[in-house]
């Protein structure tokens, strides 16, 4: 039943509300390992467009593919959300707000997911945790809560929440649009350092500078389409569409 | 003011006050019960049981407690119910504070962030798994204030059975102006037992309060 060959693969992508119309028939492929920015000006569909890739905001239209599973297939309800449930936990997702769980430490914000899904048992989890807080450099604060952590420390422990559950792609929406400008530099040198395992990442940024030196692939949306996608060195430094030009223009000018 | 006569009658006073407590103790876990019940109703999936949740909440917040209570009590045996006076001012007072804890349990839970929700469905929880590890601990957290408020109104609106010859501490503060025409001396004596178990019920809610947060 798998006609795709490619890793991720969204095929026809449409999503309204109501008359609004998010997502125009979006094509998108990623392979094994590639690393894919999504830019573009606000309310462009770049969040909506990532959100349905672990089906957060479901298609209207279109299809899904992950590693030869169809994500978004016609399910009756409960099948539906067993089959969903089990393709996120492939899915690692970082939010530009943390969503980090108020109510527990570093240490059980990465131990819950496992120990509850994947049965890990407490010495288990323990090992994993401390594993994946060390990756991210926060070892040091793993029995802390969150409210006592900054803001960079925060989503740092929340990418080493999402990979305590060896996700085989990782989705970062706007990971560093929150941040004191000081503290986004830990966080993109984890992400970097997740580039080097050659982690599958499809990472909706702001920053170009960080999109061309990490990405291999670059996707400009505007208003539900892809106006233009190609390597960094080409979109960055010779977009051909003039509303790439455009929006590089306003967005290099505004951040310099 | 009789002090005299307050000194000889407070013991029957403080039998009251126990029958008050044992009131308020089953009004609230009834109340409870009811409120979490009524919450997943309101919040459902299914939109019937959401009409049910929205029916109950605003016929029993819409209606006296003290008409619920007479329904429940003189009306009952007319439709096959028969209770006693305890038992009918528990159910009816219970099923009454459950309307409004409804409401409390509902506002705490919709005042999480959906962010948190999100973050959890995309680790794998199913709808289930989020809402009891992710978003009912930190709606819990939020409740105990405002479920203590309900439950302070609760315990004064224990005071209503009287209506329905329940022997509790209103009820003997009538009975004993009967006997005495002092009411001054007997309300007061009433109104003194009900701050003090208010007032304690109060610390215990303030205490659970502090021991609830996150550090
Ligand atoms: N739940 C919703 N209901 C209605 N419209 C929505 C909803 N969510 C998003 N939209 C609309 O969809 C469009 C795309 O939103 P989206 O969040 O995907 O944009 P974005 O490219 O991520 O923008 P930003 O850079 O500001 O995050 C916007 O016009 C937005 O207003
Ligand atoms: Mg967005």
């Amino acid at each position: 039943m798998s006609d795709q060959d490619h890793f991720v693969e969204i095929r026809y992508a449409q999503k309204s509300y109501g008359s609004l119309e998010v997502l125009k028939d979006i094509s998108l492929n990623v392979e094994r390992g590639q690393i894919v920015a999504i830019i573009g000006p606000s309310g462009s569909g770049k969040s909506t467009l990532l959100r349905a890739i672990n089906d957060l905001d479901p298609l209207t239209g279109g299809e899904v593919w992950l590693d030869g599973v169809q994500v978004n297939k016609s399910l009756p309800h409960r099948q539906y959300e067993k089959h969903i449930n089990e393709m996120r936990q492939h899915v690692g997702m970082v939010f530009q707000h943390f969503n980090l769980f108020p109510h527990m430490t570093a240490r059980e914000n990465v131990t819950m997911a496992p120990m509850l899904l994947k049965r890990l048992s407490k010495a288990e989890a323990d090992k994993l945790a401390e594993e994946q807080l060390d990756k991210v450099g926060m070892l040091d604060r793993i029995d802390y809560y969150p409210s006592r952590l900054s803001g960079g420390q925060k989503q740092r422990v929340a990418i080493a929440r999402a990979l305590a559950m060896e996700p085989k792609l990782m989705l970062f929406d706007e990971a560093t649009s929150a941040l004191d400008p000081e503290l986004v530099d830990e966080v993109n040198l984890v992400m970097k350092k997740l580039a080097e395992e050659h982690m599958t990442m499809i990472i909706v940024t702001h920053e170009m500078d960080f999109a061309a030196s990490v990405c291999d692939r670059v996707l400009f949306m505007d208003q539900g389409v892809v106006v233009e996608e190609g390597p960094p060195s080409v979109v960055f430094k010779n977009p051909t569409k003039e509303r790439t030009r455009e929006f590089l223009r306003k967005h290099l000018a505004g951040a310099a | 003011m009789d002090i005299d006569l307050m000194m000889r009658v407070y013991p029957f006073f403080l039998t009251a006050a126990w029958t008050t407590i044992q009131l308020s103790v089953l009004t609230a876990l009834l109340g409870l019960s009811m409120g979490a019940l009524g919450a997943s109703a309101r919040l459902s999936r299914f939109a019937l049981l959401r009409f049910v949740g929205a029916a109950y909440v605003s016929l029993f917040r819409g209606t006296p407690a003290l008409i619920q209570l007479f329904i429940l009590y003189f009306g009952g045996p007319q439709i096959g119910i028969q209770l006693d006076a305890f038992e009918a001012g528990v159910i009816g007072l219970g099923i009454n504070a459950g309307a409004y804890m409804t409401e409390t349990i509902r506002g705490a839970i919709i005042s999480i962030d959906k962010g948190q929700r999100e973050a959890a469905r995309t680790l794998g929880l199913s709808q289930w798994q989020a809402t009891y590890k992710i978003v009912l601990p930190q709606a819990a957290r939020l409740m105990v204030r405002p479920l203590g408020v309900n439950l302070n109104m609760l315990i004064k609106a224990t005071a209503l059975v009287a209506a329905i010859s329940v022997v509790e501490l209103t009820y003997t503060a009538q009975r004993y102006i009967g006997s005495t025409y002092k009411p001054f001396e007997m309300f007061l004596l009433a109104g003194v037992l009900y701050m003090i178990i208010i007032y304690a019920t109060g610390r215990a809610v303030a205490w659970l309060d502090r021991r609830v947060q996150i550090t």
